[in-house]
């Protein structure tokens, strides 16, 4: 038996050969067969996911409803290395010196990132933007997000706070921060389907290890990841809850 | 249980009423004209008991409503109840978690040194199992526009009250 083990699209193309590297040393230690299946976009993992074709999967906080309520699947571990938060950023030399001076119409750049950009929505709203009165433009990386504010195409732009982060100080120093999130919750999560549910425990065990060793260490680093904490089911509960409210919009 | 408030605790002049809270009975709330700016990029969340009596609470709501998470624990969840909102708002709220829908909408809270801050809240059912065990409620940063309309609709839901 073999089973399907998926990224999230939204990971990092810096970490793409990291994944292939992890799921080597995966089977390894499983003794299990998994197959990579890297998803283009999320539409695509969305329908895998509705098939009932996926059994591991690297999850976006925005998935784990529907993955954990819906399909069945049980966290096992998620990254040490801080939550999912988001940025609102606008160009250096812009006239806005705080998210209330954004109005209706502003043209906002963002990416498919799906908990970061419902982030981003939700840091915009104080200034009364919503997604019926701004005009999106969505890139396929931060780095153009970044672009899109410094040619003067978008008046903000939504960033993963830790992509961010990363920017290279020349494009940074472009950029000025208006809103930084601090929730604290949102996190990914490693997740196994129900057909992976005798391994959990031992799947969980040798995760959580991977941080003892320096050579497990390093395949972690190769997907961005210090390490991998334990989770308790309430924990993903509460995150789903919380993404709910995040989420929900009166008809 | 939930004390009166103390004259101690407030700074600057207040004003004094007794509200009527359920589970609770009357307690005198300080009230003053003190708002406190929601922080930027923050939640406030805490989740309640089916009774609606605080089980948990983050940083942040710790930080806005004055009080020590100790104080908070176990206590209603009307320890924020300020005396501008009007009941009509809270029993929708119960009425619509309790039928297992989400509520939404904005809150005037007041804090433990009498000052109050605005919120828009979500009220969700924690649903496990297929059986309600309690709620939780995620505040962000209202549209000041949307405060605005609120102060105005909820003087006159309470004059209809009658308080
Ligand atoms: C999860 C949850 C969060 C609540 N948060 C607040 C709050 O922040 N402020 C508040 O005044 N009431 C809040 N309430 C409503 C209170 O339980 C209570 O109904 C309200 O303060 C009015 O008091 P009364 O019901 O005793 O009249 C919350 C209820 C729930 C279930």
């Amino acid at each position: 038996m073999s089973y399907v083990f998926t990224v999230s699209p939204d990971f990092s193309p810096d970490y793409l050969a990291g994944w292939f590297v992890f799921n080597t040393w995966l089977q390894r230690v499983s003794g299990l067969r998994f197959h990579l299946e890297l998803m283009d976009h999320f539409p695509a993992l969305r329908q895998a996911i509705e098939a009932d074709r996926i059994d591991l999967i690297y999850a976006n906080p925005h998935d784990a409803a529907t993955l954990v309520r819906e399909k069945g699947f049980v966290a096992l571990v998620k990254p040490g290395d801080g939550a999912d938060e988001a940025v609102i950023a606008v160009s250096a030399d812009s006239p806005f010196q705080r998210i209330e001076d954004l109005e209706p119409g502003s043209r906002i750049a963002t990416t498919g990132d799906p908990d970061v950009h419902l982030v981003g929505m939700i840091l915009l709203e104080p200034a009364g933007l919503n997604r019926e009165n701004v005009t999106l433009h969505r890139c396929d990386s931060y780095v153009l997000v970044a672009k899109c504010l410094f040619r003067g195409e978008s008046d903000a732009g939504i960033f993963l706070a830790r992509a961010f982060d990363e920017l290279s100080r020349p494009v940074q120093d472009r950029l000025r921060v208006l809103v930084r999130s601090d929730i604290q919750v949102i996190h990914h999560y490693l997740m196994a389907g129900p057909r992976l549910a005798d391994w959990v425990a031992d799947l969980r065990d040798a995760l959580i290890a991977m941080g003892d060793d320096a050579k497990t260490a390093e395949i972690l680093k190769g997907l961005g990841v210090s390490r991998w904490e334990a989770v308790d089911e309430e924990e993903v509960e509460f995150m789903i809850d919380l993404m709910d409210t995040l989420s929900y919009s009166p008809a | 249980m939930l004390s009166d408030m103390n004259p101690a605790d407030v700074s600057g002049d207040y004003r004094e009423y007794t509200l009527d809270l359920f589970g609770v009975g009357p307690r005198r709330v300080l009230v003053t004209d003190e708002e406190v700016p929601y922080p930027d990029g923050r939640l406030i969340v805490s989740r309640t008991d089916t009774e609606g009596i605080i089980t948990h609470v983050n940083r942040s709501f710790v930080e806005m409503s004055g009080y020590t998470e100790d104080e908070l624990i176990g206590a209603p969840h009307s320890i924020l109840r300020h005396p501008d909102m009007p009941r009509a708002a809270f029993a929708d709220l119960w009425r619509t978690v309790q039928a297992g829908e989400i509520w939404q909408g904005y809150v005037k809270n007041l804090r433990k040194d009498g000052a109050y801050y605005w919120v828009k809240a979500t009220v969700i059912p924690n649903v496990r199992r297929g059986r309600i065990v309690g709620y939780t409620s995620v505040r962000r940063k209202p549209e000041r526009r949307k405060v605005e309309e609120c102060i105005a609709l909820y003087a006159r839901m309470v004059a209809e009250e009658g308080r």
